[in-house]
């Protein structure tokens, strides 16, 4: 039989406010434990909620990117339960009233198409701490740092039909968290987490399938691996005649399989009412035109940018755009070596190649933008060639000289003085008969052959046009 | 002098008749003359006490005139005081030591007023005679064998039996206005939002609102003065211009429109009560007022929506207590449930358990429209009464309890204590202010009459119990602590 899968996903940002969601205490990731928890992150009697007006306008940045409905008026909640590193015994979050509904955001498949995916409603909620149940001796330890660092809770509609879309539509929620400065979106960190609805059914069917949810991946290979091996479990399940049940799983990377943590029917209720501590958010129209008036240019409009200003291909432009990083490193490159596409070239080519190599972020690249723009107009302007500049570029990476400078000590200036060309071409001509025969017989394509020759012995510095043209009008006469 | 009011002492401090360290000394011997016998402090500050009022003696001669200045009161054991055990009668919280002031205090500790120490109530502010509270029940002192009401029962009594000239408490559901009732003094709720809750243990959030217990309408401005007005820590406290209450103190009575809410004076009330409240009546009619009867057609209602609100919001905020972080933890547990288990069972009273349940039922999934919702639907419909009765009238006035105190153990039906609060709890359903003044003794045992007004009406209330108290002097009366005066 002809499965199709059908994926939701529950992503977790956490969003990159100063302080926590409703107190002051600072919200850095890798303080020393319990050092960044005050009287109310430890729920303390008597203490109260005061909302971070900077993680509603952050929701509200999030919401409008990807074009969604803005609650006027949203309602925090609570939902109570008990474990230790909930300090107050009830987690505050958005049940009915989030502050973003629905909206949408397009994601490019393997075959170049695009693809939307709805997103369902995005809601602010307080993070948890940590337990931690090693070096305790039976004991456990809690850490109270994240608890109360605001999270933005993004939930998709059950539209993604893949696990390479999901990590499709995840890779994009997470460049566009990182275009808007809202979050780190650092997988590894805990700064985003997913969880990952999956379901499956015969080809055709329009009914869902009973679905799993594995909770808490860390990564974006590890969220496809998961529903790989997740939508394997369901059919083997499935054909073998059994049910799938609902209930929530686990993902075991050492395993390559996912395995059951409890099933909803044992789950607690979540009793959630009102937030008595806190009023009703209530924003205005300026509120949030204020906020979109300040929206940066988000991926998509940046990739169409590219493609329009710098005559860039959809796929350069894509990759260019993928992270606001990157976009902003080509469009340096470009600015100063006066040549896009010449810049996108040597981004996407050398430079990726690099970074790949390293498993480097275009951030930690030992080539700065401004260098990488003097070298492409060092290529522009004729002072090197081609061929010399990437030599020039691995020059580049452990010497940290200027790059004329590094082009006038090492002597990689092309050679242009006509002069010294002819005397190369001359050279070639004496030196091959049987080719500059072949040539005048009307073999034309042993010219490149003679170019290659005078290059050689030019240590590749002479122009190579130059040197065609000559050896061209030299052999004609 | 110790049974003077507060205003009273203020004038004879800046007049220099009294300091602050002898006034507090009286209170302190006072307090341990008889605070055995009442049982109305938790926990007594005295050197601290005497520190603050040296302080305050100090501001004094060098000129600070603040009203409030070198006047010792209590504060109820609800109030976090860094420093300071803060139990809020509870065995869960016996071993708590708040590292914060709430606002209150932070307020009144800036206005200069000494805190002799913290006052005993029912547990979390769970009941209406004091009798639910960990460290024991406190004793009425016009009777000892009767309930000073509560759950504020700590800071009445120690008013009424001049251990302290003025102190703090919260009203939930009646928590001032009924042991000031029982115990013959003068006690005040501000509109929900006018006093922060920053700091003040959270019992019901939506309806939990601290104000004055005290010896006269004048004082309870006094006090409001100091403790009322926003507070950035605390969201739900409202950014309104805070007027001087005591500004408004002389304002003629003449014209006052008076509500006396029919369902208010039906089945239930004591016909000695209901005498004494008409014969204050009266009062009013001489200063001008008219009286007029009027309709709250929902009252009835009111107990049943605010059992259900008030346990569903104390199950959420009652959770914090789980033995992990501070207060009681259980012995040896052998696991983390256990821990809870055991902590949670130990640690809470029967009272306070009772409602952890009853809220976290009426939270249940297939319960919630059937008692939440419902009850905050009543909650809208008992607010519009109101708001329909002050388009008629500028004051609702009845009894504030439907008897005077009753003996210890008299009521062990919690659905009977619950009915306790029958005036007092649409009042806090609606969030409008409302004041208890004595207004006549039966038996032997004081009246209490309920003054209530509009949404952040203080000045109109405070003002209206202040010209009954220039007419009377039911404020003044005293009980006479059986003999037991050296």
């Amino acid at each position: 039989m002809e499965w199709e899968t059908v994926i939701g996903l529950e992503v977790h940002v956490s969003l990159s406010t100063r302080s926590k969601l409703f107190s002051g205490t600072a919200s850095e990731f890798g303080a020393a434990a319990n050092t960044q928890a005050n009287i109310f992150d430890l729920a303390l009697p008597g203490t109260l909620p005061v909302l971070n007006k900077e993680a509603l306008r952050m929701a509200v940045r999030f919401g409008l990117a990807i074009g969604a409905e803005i609650s006027k008026r949203s309602v925090f909640d609570r939902k109570n339960y008990f474990y230790p590193d909930l300090p107050k015994g009830y987690q505050v979050t958005q049940l009915d009233f989030p502050t973003v509904g629905k909206g949408a955001l397009s994601i490019t498949l393997g075959d170049g198409s695009e693809k939307v995916i709805g997103v369902t409603r995005a809601h602010i909620e307080e993070n948890a701490g940590k337990s931690l149940h090693e070096e305790f001796h039976g004991m456990s330890g809690i850490d109270l740092n994240r608890a109360g660092e605001p999270l933005l809770e993004i939930v998709s509609e059950p539209e993604i039909r893949s696990a390479e879309e999901a990590v499709a539509y995840l890779k994009k929620l997470h460049s566009i968290v990182r275009y808007l400065d809202i979050s780190d979106a650092i997988m590894a960190q805990g700064s985003m987490r997913c969880d990952v609805n999956v379901s499956i059914r015969p080809k055709g069917e329009t009914e869902l399938g009973t679905r799993t949810e594995i909770k808490n991946i860390n990564s974006f290979r590890f969220v496809e691996k998961a529903i790989h091996s997740e939508v394997l479990r369901q059919q083997e399940v499935i054909e073998d005649g059994g049910k799938i049940t609902q209930e929530t799983r686990r993902y075991d990377a050492n395993k390559d399989i996912t395995t059951a943590m409890r099933s909803k029917e044992v789950e607690n209720d979540y009793r959630y009412f009102p937030e008595p501590d806190l009023l009703p958010v209530e924003i205005d129209d300026s509120f949030i035109e204020a906020i979109r008036a300040e929206l940066p240019e988000l991926p998509d409009q940046k990739q169409a940018r590219f493609i329009a200003e710098y005559g860039l291909s959809s796929y350069d432009a894509g990759v260019l755009t993928s992270s606001r990083e990157m976009a902003d490193f080509f469009e340096t490159v470009a600015r100063v070596g006066n040549d896009a596409k010449l810049a996108a070239n040597w981004v996407t080519g050398d430079l990726q190649a690099l970074l790949n190599k390293n498993n480097w972020e275009i951030t930690q690249s030992p080539i700065q933008a401004e260098r990488l723009g003097t070298l492409v107009a060092r290529i522009v302007d004729k002072t090197v060639s081609g061929k010399i500049a990437k030599s020039l570029f691995e020059t580049m990476l452990d010497d940290p000289a200027a790059v004329n400078d590094i082009i006038e000590r090492e002597g990689l200036k092309q050679v242009t003085d006509s002069g010294a060309i002819e005397k190369l071409v001359d050279e070639v001509i004496a030196n091959s008969p049987d080719q500059v025969q072949q040539f005048r017989d009307g073999k034309e394509q042993v010219l490149g052959y003679l170019v290659g020759q005078a290059m050689k012995l030019s240590q590749g510095k002479a122009n190579p046009g130059q040197v065609n043209q000559l050896l061209r009008d030299k052999l004609k006469t | 002098m110790i049974e003077q009011t507060a205003a009273e002492l203020s004038a004879a401090l800046s007049r220099g008749e009294v300091s602050s360290v002898e006034l507090t000394q009286a209170y302190l011997d006072r307090i341990g003359k008889y605070n055995e016998a009442l049982n109305a402090f938790i926990t007594v500050c005295e050197e601290s006490a005497l520190a603050q009022a040296r302080q305050a003696d100090d501001r004094r001669a060098r000129g600070d005139a603040s009203p409030l200045l070198g006047v010792p009161l209590a504060h109820k054991d609800i109030f976090c005081t860094e420093g300071v055990l803060t139990t809020c009668g509870s065995k869960i919280l016996n071993n708590f030591i708040s590292p914060y002031d709430a606002t209150v205090v932070e307020r009144f500790n800036g206005s200069g007023a000494v805190m002799l120490g913290k006052t005993n109530m029912d547990e979390f502010a769970m009941g209406s005679s004091n009798e639910t509270s960990f460290f024991g029940p406190v004793r009425n002192p016009w009777d000892r064998e009767r309930v000073p009401g509560g759950s504020s029962g700590g800071s009445a009594a120690a008013v009424a039996a001049d251990l302290c000239a003025m102190a703090t408490g919260t009203d939930t559901g009646g928590s001032i206005r009924q042991p000031a009732a029982f115990c013959g003094i003068t006690g005040f709720k501000p509109s929900y939002g006018r006093v922060s809750r920053w700091g003040m243990i959270a019992f019901a959030s939506s309806l939990d609102q601290a104000g004055p217990l005290c010896k006269s309408a004048e004082d309870a401005a006094l006090m409001s003065n100091v403790m009322a007005g926003l507070d950035p820590k605390d969201s739900t406290s409202i950014d309104l211009p805070v007027p001087d209450y005591t500004a408004s103190l002389g304002d003629s009575l003449e014209g006052l429109k008076i509500g006396l809410p029919r369902q208010h004076f039906a089945e239930g009330l004591s016909a000695g009560v209901e005498q004494g409240i008409r014969d204050a009546l009266a009062e009013f009619e001489k200063l001008g007022a008219t009286i007029k009867e009027i309709d709250l057609p929902n009252n009835h209602l009111s107990v049943s929506a605010y059992y259900v609100v008030a346990p569903a919001e104390a199950s959420a905020n009652l959770s914090r207590f789980d033995g992990v972080r501070y207060g009681y933890r259980c012995e040896d547990p052998v696991d983390l449930e256990d821990m809870y288990k055991r902590t949670r069972s130990e640690g809470f009273g029967e009272e306070v358990k009772r409602r952890i349940l009853v809220g976290t039922y009426a939270l249940s999934a297939g319960y919630y429209d059937a008692y939440y919702r419902k009850a905050q639907k009543i909650r809208r419909l008992i607010k519009q009464d109101f708001v329909e009765a002050f388009s008629e009238v500028d004051v609702v006035i009845g009894p504030t309890s439907p008897h005077t105190a009753f003996t210890l153990g008299a009521k062990s039906d919690p659905v009977t204590m619950y009915l306790e609060d029958i005036y007092t709890i649409a009042v806090n359903l609606a969030g409008l202010p409302g004041i208890s003044i004595p207004a006549g003794l039966v038996g032997g045992l004081p009246i209490g009459m309920h003054i209530v007004g509009s949404d952040f009406a203080e000045a109109k209330v405070l003002n209206v119990a202040h010209q009954f108290q220039q007419q009377t002097d039911w404020h003044r009366r005293k009980p006479a602590l059986n003999g037991e005066e050296a």
